[in-house]
């Protein structure tokens, strides 16, 4: 018999304090929502607190006149389904061979040490800039999806799911005369789908969000996805101007790069987070726990 | 025997094949640009190539010891990482002690999923967050006016910037952090609980002497993988943060090697700053790996 426990001083400093930690996290997200709604003079302002001022659409209807938003809304969207497409075939045909056994695999040690070492050390960013030029892939969309094509942590993820499968099945499989792709398509894949939409899901998140490789390898203004099209636009002052700027004058000058247009954006551009972030949230778990916690 | 060695040959022919498509974009984008890497040990001219170019020796990275902003850069990077590892782990931590108290499903789960969302949004995005907020007349000076504060340019302010980098940083992922340590408190015996408040212990007490030992090795963990990355202070966060008035507080690295390397085209030059991070960050992150395998038993593989 469990008796409901009288809630003490210590419950409600808990409970309080929990609130206090969630609420941190949402309100930059409400307070932008907020002036993205409000009029440009308030913003500016900074008047605006988690609810709009002089309730208005502009910076929403300037969206809609602003062809440059379209095209980058597009590429992104282009670069997170190819993107996303590729990641997922790699990394299941590299997880289930390496999750093998090294008695049934005897070559695993090696592909496992390469891929241990690239995961720990890299060239750093500008072998890759060169690289990516002297393939003629600059200012195109493949030079975002094929640099990253093979998520290694992913891979090890998947990797380390895939082992806790139990060998019975596969045995099974093979004396019914199944070969190791049909094993990986037949029986594997259908008892992966958590772990398989958690990757799935950090391989959206990861090329939506990705900035940094638009800003390098794309030129042309129609290319450009749409995270670094929005850092272009906050961020669009020229250096030695900022340098010799007063800290009030550069102040000024990020305050009337119109904090209601690029708010509105923001929002835009966060609404593909917040539409997959309920499966996000029922899955990633799984996904830390199996990559973190592990024996 | 013969047929059953055959078989595992044809098995075996099959996990190459797989691999093989994976292994081929790995050797092209990682391993490919590991061979560039010789151009830090070069004068590398785009036109002579990397077969033209002249051969300098260690000049860049004499060059880059001499260099008097280059230990400022180190020191910052140095800073911030660490900042953002320790008050990130005590926040996860603390967070989670506090989650796992929580009587309230309905309160925990409300607060889970608003925790969770900031790890999921890039730094471009909560930079325009974030520079709303911190503005001259935004929200949080206007509420630190309420306690008589003047109000301060945090973005541009090099009192300012490293806190707030390190704040910035804990703020988008305690949540995201604390879930291995909530899944550890998950697997402790609640008969533990119960025992101890027969014994009259209370409530922190519990946390004290139940909770936190349980969750000890995962806490061990964490902070023997997170010394793997004391040279890595994020750049996407401090990128999209910072600006010119700050780089004496806030210029790290990475965001050194993109200025130099790429918006200077200084190709050699950068090259040689962005291997010794790589190099000193291998060092840590196999250093790292090896104490974790060592003390808790964990392996990437």
């Amino acid at each position: 018999m469990k008796k409901k426990r009288k809630i003490s001083t210590a419950d409600i400093l808990i409970a309080f304090l929990l609130i206090v930690c969630g609420l941190m996290c949402l309100i930059p997200i409400l307070n932008t929502v907020a002036i993205s709604f409000s009029d440009k003079t308030s913003a500016a302002m900074g008047r605006v607190g988690l609810w709009p001022i002089n309730f208005n659409v502009a910076g929403y209807r300037a969206i809609l006149e602003e062809k440059q938003f379209f095209h980058s809304f597009f590429v992104s969207v282009r670069r997170v389904a190819a993107g996303t497409a590729l990641n997922m075939t790699l990394t299941i045909l590299m997880a289930y061979p390496l999750s093998k056994e090294p008695g049934k695999f005897r070559a695993k040690k090696y592909y496992m040490w390469i891929v241990i070492f690239l995961m720990m050390f890299n060239g750093g960013i500008v072998p890759n800039f060169i690289l990516v030029k002297n393939l003629n892939l600059m200012d195109t969309i493949w030079a975002l999806i094929l640099p990253g094509a093979v998520p290694v942590f992913n891979v090890i993820l998947l990797m380390n799911f895939f082992k806790g499968i139990p060998d019975s099945l596969e045995e099974a499989a093979v004396i019914d005369g199944a070969n190791p792709l049909q094993i990986l398509i037949k029986v594997f894949l259908p008892m992966s789908k958590a772990a398989l939409a958690t990757i799935t899901l950090f391989c959206i998140v990861n090329h939506w969000n990705a900035f940094f490789d638009g800003k390098i390898y794309i030129n042309s203004l129609e290319k450009l996805p749409l995270q670094t099209y929005i850092q272009s636009l906050v961020v669009d002052l020229n250096p030695e101007q900022m340098a010799s700027m007063t800290p009030e004058q550069m102040s000024e000058q990020m305050q009337l790069s119109s904090l209601t247009f690029n708010s509105a954006k923001v929002v835009v551009s966060m609404l593909p987070i917040l539409l997959i972030y309920p499966f996000l949230q029922k899955y990633f778990v799984t996904g830390i726990v199996m990559g973190a916690v592990k024996e | 025997m013969g047929n059953k060695y055959k078989k595992r040959n044809v098995t075996e022919r099959y996990y190459h094949l797989m691999l093989l498509p994976g292994m081929a974009f790995l050797f092209l984008f990682h391993i490919v640009p590991l061979g560039g890497v010789v151009i830090a040990f070069q004068n590398f001219k785009p036109v002579k190539g990397i077969f033209g170019s002249q051969f300098v020796g260690l000049d860049n990275f004499r060059r880059l010891f001499y260099l008097p902003d280059f230990w400022q850069i180190l020191e910052n990077t140095l800073l911030i990482a660490v900042g953002k590892i320790g008050m990130g782990m005590l926040m996860a931590v603390v967070f989670a002690v506090l989650l796992n108290e929580c009587r309230s499903t309905v309160l925990k789960r409300l607060v889970q999923t608003s925790v969770y969302l900031p790890h999921f949004l890039s730094w471009v995005i909560l930079a325009v967050m974030f520079s709303n907020l911190l503005s001259y007349g935004g929200v949080v000076n206007r509420f630190l006016g309420l306690f008589g504060m003047e109000p301060q340019m945090f973005l541009v302010s090099n009192k300012w910037f490293r806190s707030i980098a390190v704040l910035g940083d804990v703020w988008k992922e305690f949540g995201y952090n604390a879930v291995v340590y909530v899944a550890a408190m998950t697997s402790i015996d609640p008969g533990l609980y119960e025992a101890a408040k027969i014994d009259g212990a209370n409530r922190w007490d519990r946390i004290w002497h139940i909770t936190i030992p349980s969750i000890l090795p995962t806490i061990i963990l964490m902070m023997t993988l997170n010394m793997g990355q004391i040279m890595n202070a994020g750049f996407d966060e401090i990128f999209n943060l910072y600006s010119p008035l700050v780089y004496e507080t806030g210029d790290i690295i990475d965001t050194y090697v993109y200025r130099v390397g790429l918006t200077n085209m200084q190709y050699s030059f950068g090259t040689a700053v962005g291997l010794f991070k790589s190099v000193i960050s291998f060092i840590l992150l196999a250093g790292s790996y090896k104490l974790a395998d060592k003390f808790a038993g964990y392996r990437i593989f």
